[in-house]
């Protein structure tokens, strides 16, 4: 069974016919580039300040406060006051300090961010960027944001700053090994690196459930290591407020303090999607392999409605541990990485490997 | 490049940095000068002086009743219990006899001064180690004692409910109804910390047999309170010096013998239970009588040395008179119990990491105005 009412292809076909009819290809692919950026930048930072909002709601709920609600109603508008703020600010020059590194620091890190969103599938069709090895371009392009912390911790002239960036620089070092490897689990069981190939094989149902006991232990693995890659509690070692006053941005004021911020917020929101897309379907429906009226039945739930859906959902188990559990030292961090996870990452591989291989899987 | 150069650059590693006087995890405005090597601390030197009010010295000019505000401004978490012992020392100063209705009502308001006290130290305490939510749970339950406070005296935080000789006034009506309903919405609370914070293995990693301190050594340094006890040294005031209402009630010293900061965590947790069996014991049999002695307009203490010792709620604070005779004491002197448990913070935090010297002082429950006067 198969509703393609909810497509886009069909709708950016469009586009790029009539575009096509109209100029000549170089103009047609200009035009065609800047409304994919103009796109992205503005879902890039509507959802960012909604992330904000939304974890500043959310962290509320759980320590017996009510949050913004003086900005608009709900305070839904508070986040967009805050932005002005930022942008109002002024930005204070820092004396002795890196000049180029440390004005070039913010938009590393927000490149980074905004270059991995482009890889990712918002619904069927609704996919800026689709190639062959989509998995590994993100995992590439997301682990670049460390060079940006590490260059505006170096160039603050601060000696907090330097200890966030380093603490920072070792834990992502660490952690991407196993964001890398729990990925490689599912990509053994999907068979491709390609994003709508993954989500496509999950028509059956989803991995999580398909791939049952290593796809649940990859997810658990990818949910910490993640949390850790993007520098969110309980590892937010690299800006740990009680130790280093604001580590790696203590120095960073107006709007480049706002781009750290931003990019932290759209990085969850980056491995919050890949979760989603790798293990929870992405946009696919939950659907159980031969119950043709049931999988019918939810195909009419939009697709970027289950996308949301299942991100929102990895997002709030972020922030709800962040908001639950005290911070690890560093060495504990470490432990936890090189000691715990990476063995059983590594053990994992080999045990989905001879379940893909044996057939075991549904 | 030879190795005359390359000596001086290794040596150069070990670093030093201010944490404070502005940091979020000085409570106040306490500066720790450290030596780093990478993250290992390798020196804690203190540097007070940044909120000095000369304390001591303004209470050479002022009466009694008006030196009682000023202990206020020392331990402002433990207002009433630094009140009393002014209170308490210029009372037995003139060999007052105070009549027992006072002696409970100072001894539930200081236990639960002391609850308060604690809960907003484990506020604190969550958040040094990066777990914020605390710090909310922690407030919520701590505005029920100090709503309390406010209808008992009128303040919430610095009461001066205390005069020499009782009392400032009666207490409300209210008073016992709403202390009762506390202690069972408390009891119910407290679980709760256990439940969000002790149990959690994040914690206990982060606090188990770090920053450890030997018997010996608490005695040496002159750890008090909780941190004292919580190294095996029996120091409390209240048992081996009973004050006010102390001696009607029943209840045990908190010991524990690890000395490491999950036990000086344990400790204060401890103590917020065995607070509330105190104010249990004394709530329904508070003696009828009058609040307070009727004293002379103007307070003179005899001459000669005075010295009064309470148990606060961060350990011994005592109260030293020296007085001529007159209306204003001679000389004055407070033995606070931060300024003796700051001085402990170098040996115990020396070589951890610095996240472990965050959570060492935070289990020390440091305030600063206290020990620079």
């Amino acid at each position: 069974m198969k509703f393609d009412i909810y497509d886009f292809s069909s709708f950016t076909n469009s586009i790029d016919k009539g575009l096509m009819a109209n100029m000549s290809p170089f103009w047609a692919v200009t035009i065609e580039m800047i409304i994919i950026g103009v796109a992205i930048l503005g879902f890039y930072a509507v959802v960012g300040l909604y992330l904000v909002y939304a974890e500043r709601k959310i962290c509320a709920f759980m320590q017996c406060r009510v949050g913004p609600n003086r900005v608009g109603p709900y305070g839904f508008f508070q986040t967009i006051a805050d932005l002005i703020k930022l942008l109002l600010k002024e930005l204070i020059p820092i004396k002795n300090a890196d000049k180029i590194l440390f004005n070039i620091a913010p938009f590393i890190v927000i490149i980074a961010s905004f270059m991995a969103i482009a890889a990712i599938p918002f619904a069927k069709g609704l996919h800026a960027l689709d190639f062959n090895i989509g998995v590994f371009y993100v995992m590439a392009v997301s682990s670049m944001g460390v060079i940006g912390i590490l260059i505006a911790g170096w160039s603050s002239n601060n000696k907090y700053s330097l200890i966030g960036a380093m603490r920072s620089g070792a834990q992502i070092v660490s952690y991407e090994l196993s964001v890398g490897l729990s990925l490689i689990t599912i990509v053994i069981l999907a068979g491709s690196l390609q994003f709508s190939t993954i989500v496509e094989g999950q028509r059956n149902g989803w991995f999580i459930f398909t791939g049952h006991i290593p796809a649940i232990i990859a997810f658990l693995v990818f949910l910490v290591a993640s949390t850790a890659e993007t520098n969110r509690g309980p590892f937010d070692l690299a800006e740990a407020e009680s130790e280093l006053t604001a580590g790696f941005h203590t120095e960073y004021s107006g709007i480049k303090f706002a781009f750290f911020f931003l990019a932290e917020y759209m990085n969850m929101f980056i491995v919050a999607s890949i979760a989603a897309t790798v293990f929870l379907g992405g946009w696919m429906p939950f659907h159980i392999g031969g119950w043709e009226a049931f999988n019918g039945i939810m195909d009419f739930i939009p697709p970027f409605v289950w996308y949301v859906g299942k991100t929102a959902f990895v997002i709030f188990l972020m922030m709800w541990f962040k908001w639950t559990f005290p911070r690890l030292r560093i060495d504990q961090l470490l432990t936890l990485e090189w000691k715990y996870l990476l063995p059983i990452n590594l053990f994992n591989i080999i045990l989905m490997a001879f379940i893909v291989l044996m057939g075991w899987h549904f | 490049m030879t190795s005359e150069k390359i000596q001086p650059l290794l040596e150069e590693q070990e670093f030093s940095i201010n944490m404070g006087p502005q940091h979020p995890s000085t409570h106040g405005v306490l500066r720790l000068m450290l030596k780093l090597q990478g993250e290992m601390v390798r020196e804690v030197k203190p540097q007070l002086g940044y909120i000095h009010r000369g304390i001591e010295k303004m209470c050479e000019k002022l009466t009694y009743p008006q030196i009682i505000h000023l202990t206020d401004r020392l331990d402002y978490l433990s207002a009433h219990i630094l009140n009393e012992a002014v209170c308490l020392n210029v009372e037995k100063a003139l060999e007052i006899e105070i009549p027992d209705r006072v002696k409970y009502i100072r001894t539930i308001l200081d236990e639960l001064n002391r609850i308060a006290s604690h809960q907003l130290w484990w506020c604190a305490f969550g958040m040094d180690l990066g777990a914020l939510t605390t710090f909310f749970y922690g407030l919520r339950d701590r505005e029920k004692i100090l709503d309390i406070f406010e209808e008992t005296c009128g303040a919430r935080l610095l009461l001066s409910y205390n005069v020499p000789g009782g009392l400032m006034f009666d207490i409300h009506p209210n008073f016992q109804k709403r202390t009762k309903e506390f202690l069972k919405y408390f009891r119910k609370k407290l679980p709760e910390y256990d439940a969000l914070l002790t149990g959690n293995p994040i914690m206990q990693q982060r606090t188990i047999g770090i920053g450890y301190f030997s018997k010996e050594d608490a005695i040496n340094f002159g750890l008090s309170g909780p941190s004292g006890r919580a190294s095996g040294f029996s120091c409390d005031v209240r048992v081996h010096h009973p004050y006010s209402g102390y001696p009607f009630a029943k209840f045990n010293e908190i010991l524990f013998t690890e000395g490491d900061t999950f036990h000086r965590y344990k400790a204060r947790i401890a103590e917020m239970w065995e607070s509330m069996n105190i104010i249990e014991q004394l709530i329904d049999n508070i003696p009828e009588g009058d609040f307070a002695v009727k004293m002379k307009p103007v307070i003179k203490l005899p001459e000669g040395e005075y010295y009064q010792r309470v148990e606060a709620a961060r350990g011994e604070f005592g109260v030293y008179i020296v007085s001529d005779g007159n209306k204003t004491p001679f000389r004055m002197k407070f033995r606070s119990p931060n300024f003796c448990n700051l001085a402990a913070l170098h040996k115990m935090s020396v070589d951890h990491k610095i996240a472990d010297l965050v959570a060492i002082s935070g289990s020390l429950d440091l305030i600063v105005p206290d020990m620079d006067r």
